[in-house]
């Protein structure tokens, strides 16, 4: 499991991350912690993008992972970093699994708008909803960690990031297995893989499930970085489709790619923000085009031909 | 009385349901024809909705302010649709799609979204952030009584606008030289062009006209609301409902779509308004769970 260069490489990064984290500007650790809570959602939608499935709608569990973290603080005062996170996955990973069933017989568009079907029903629920914030929200209060309250976030990006890249290796991990390799194989020829006794619905919906569970535990720590959740930011078709904009920029080349793809969007849109507020969607929009137009490889494959092939990580 | 108000509060829902059918039957009808004859689930469709709704207020306020006659407005709002389809269609389907008919179904849906926002920060470019209120049309119409409830006339020509949309789609469809090359590109689009369709002259034409339809839906609806921001996101969402409902790609599909929707939505709304979205996509799920290729979706022909 440690002894490839992707793997070497995300445990060297997390040591200077969390190195630098020390030292770096609040504006900058902030930065990274939505980046990185970002990522994670990411790093699940490229699993399913690695098969051509493109979802237009896991703002459901990003949704139902921030919701839960809210909810609990509300109802029952949890606080702890850790509980909050594993509600997040948890309550978003159930519900992937049960919709894995029906989802995994759905390809292409279809796919895509059963899912955004899907997470239109929250939000019309949420917001339609007094108790559950309408479309106001909640505040969250701050997240403690094992009992103590941290002054700075400077510990919250620690944990963000050895979650974030504890789950890159295990996503790793999870692709270099014989169903995990089964991803550009279904995408290429389902029928093949089914001659080679492989269950095509059967990797699908582990995929789905992989994918929805770090939507949940993106959304979670997301809410937490932000200390507030609302629908329009949370669960609105829009957010997936932010989702799936910052996977495709990121390209689907290695499990790092989706931590620098959403750095790069999370600083991308706090300029474009900065310089032209009026036209922050039209720059990403643009750079979307691009992307698709002439970097189909998103910003890995750029890396890659930066790189040289070789010493690619 | 009490039978009275009970016949009332039906009929309020049964017309409300209708406008709203007719609405989104409008919008709905052109992105039904662009996904049916070029297979392009089209994001942007949103953004002539929502330029054809900028584009009438605009022009609707402008000339009132000259002082010109308010039903001047009913010429505004075709021209506002015509103008917005023409050029938004001709460019992007020239600039952008024209580039991508060869790659990934998925992708083109992406290309769309991000074309999507471009053109929604193109409107607050052009147009600014306050809101644009053109009631001139609807002012000048009047209400009438009918059955004992107060109807605005306005709202009702909305109807008779989807009517002819139906009708007008149904009759170049089946009725016309142009309808029959539409179809055979449809049915078999190789086929077609080894039979000398001009297939690059079909799709430009296909998609300006579904342009035209999303922008026509803007821009006769712009009188009932405030034109304001955002407008073209909850749209398409809407019409996507619609279509997936109905069945991608057919027009009567659309149209029965759009009175299921709509008609549910306005009961939601006058009895129980907190499942007015719910039951929208409630729907759609529904549907596309136990019937993904919608409920009256044309028979596919079988190709290898």
């Amino acid at each position: 499991m440690f002894n490839d260069k992707t793997a070497k490489f995300i445990l060297l990064a997390g040591l200077v991350l969390c190195i630098g984290g020390a030292f770096a500007p609040n504006w900058i650790v902030n930065q990274f912690m939505f980046g990185f809570a970002r990522a994670l959602a990411i790093l699940g939608l490229m699993v399913l993008w690695r098969t051509g499935l493109v979802s237009f709608g896991h703002a459901f569990y990003f949704g139902l992972g921030a919701y839960a973290v809210a909810i609990l603080d509300i109802e029952l005062g949890v606080t702890d970093v850790f509980l909050r996170l594993l509600a997040g996955a948890v309550v978003a990973g159930t519900a992937g699994f049960l919709v894995g069933f029906i989802m995994r017989n759905y390809r292409d568009i279809f796919f895509a708008m059963l899912n955004t079907a899907i997470s239109m029903v929250l939000f019309g629920i949420v917001v339609k909803t007094e108790s559950l914030g309408s479309t106001d929200g909640f505040a969250i209060s701050m997240s403690t960690i094992l009992g103590f309250a941290p002054e700075s976030k400077y510990p919250l990006f620690v944990i963000i990031t050895l979650i974030g890249l504890t789950s890159a290796l295990l996503v790793n991990f999870y692709l270099k297995t014989t169903v995990g390799k089964l991803t550009t194989a279904i995408r290429d020829n389902e029928i093949r893989v089914e001659y080679l006794g492989f269950s095509v619905a059967h990797a699908i919906h582990l995929k789905y499930t992989i994918s929805t569970i770090l939507a949940g535990g993106a959304g979670a720590l997301m809410a937490m970085s932000l200390g507030q959740v609302d629908p329009e930011s949370m669960i609105n078709w829009t957010v997936s489709g932010e989702l799936v904009f910052v996977t495709i920029l990121s390209g689907p080349g290695n499990v790092i790619a989706p931590f620098i793809g959403s750095l790069v969007f999370e600083v991308l849109r706090t300029y474009a923000f900065e310089l032209a507020p009026q036209a922050w969607q039209l720059i990403m929009g643009a750079t979307f085009l691009t992307i698709i137009f002439f970097v189909p490889g998103g910003i890995w494959s750029l890396l890659e031909k930066l790189g040289g092939k070789k010493n690619a990580k | 009385m009490v039978g009275g108000s009970v016949v009332e509060a039906a009929l309020t829902i049964l017309l409300d349901g209708l406008q709203f059918s007719s609405y989104l039957f409008i919008v709905s009808a052109g992105l039904t024809i662009i996904f049916g004859v070029m297979k392009i689930l089209n994001v942007a469709h949103g953004s002539f909705y929502a330029w054809g709704a900028y584009t009438a207020a605009f022009f609707i306020g402008k000339f009132s302010d000259m002082g010109l006659p308010d039903a001047m407005g009913f010429l505004i709002i075709i021209a506002a649709a015509i103008i917005v389809g023409v050029i938004l269609g001709f460019i992007i389907e020239q600039g952008i799609l024209k580039y991508m008919y060869h790659r990934d179904e998925v992708l083109i849906v992406l290309a769309t979204f991000g074309l999507f926002l471009v053109l929604e920060d193109i409107i607050l470019i052009a147009f600014g952030t306050d809101p644009y209120f053109a009631y001139q049309p609807m002012a000048l119409l009047d209400a009438v009584e009918m059955g004992g409830i107060v109807r605005d006339v306005y709202g009702l020509t909305l109807i008779g606008v989807a009517a002819l949309v139906a009708v007008g789609c149904w009759w170049l469809l089946n009725k016309t030289k142009w309808g029959t090359l539409l179809k055979a590109v449809i049915f078999d689009r190789e086929v077609g062009i080894a039979m000398g369709i001009n297939v690059p002259l079909v799709y430009t034409l296909t998609f300006i006209g579904g342009a035209i339809l999303g922008g026509l839906g803007g821009a006769y609806i712009a009188p009932t609301i405030s034109v304001a921001p955002g407008l073209g996101t909850e749209v398409i969402v809407l019409s996507f409902a619609v279509v997936v409902v109905g069945g991608m790609g057919s027009i009567a599909g659309a149209a029965i779509g759009s009175l299921i929707i709509g008609i549910l939505r306005a009961i939601a709304v006058h009895e129980l308004p907190q499942v007015e979205l719910f039951v929208v996509f409630a729907v759609m799920a529904v549907v596309l769970v136990f019937r993904p290729e919608g409920l009256f979706a044309p028979a596919k022909p079988r190709k290898i």
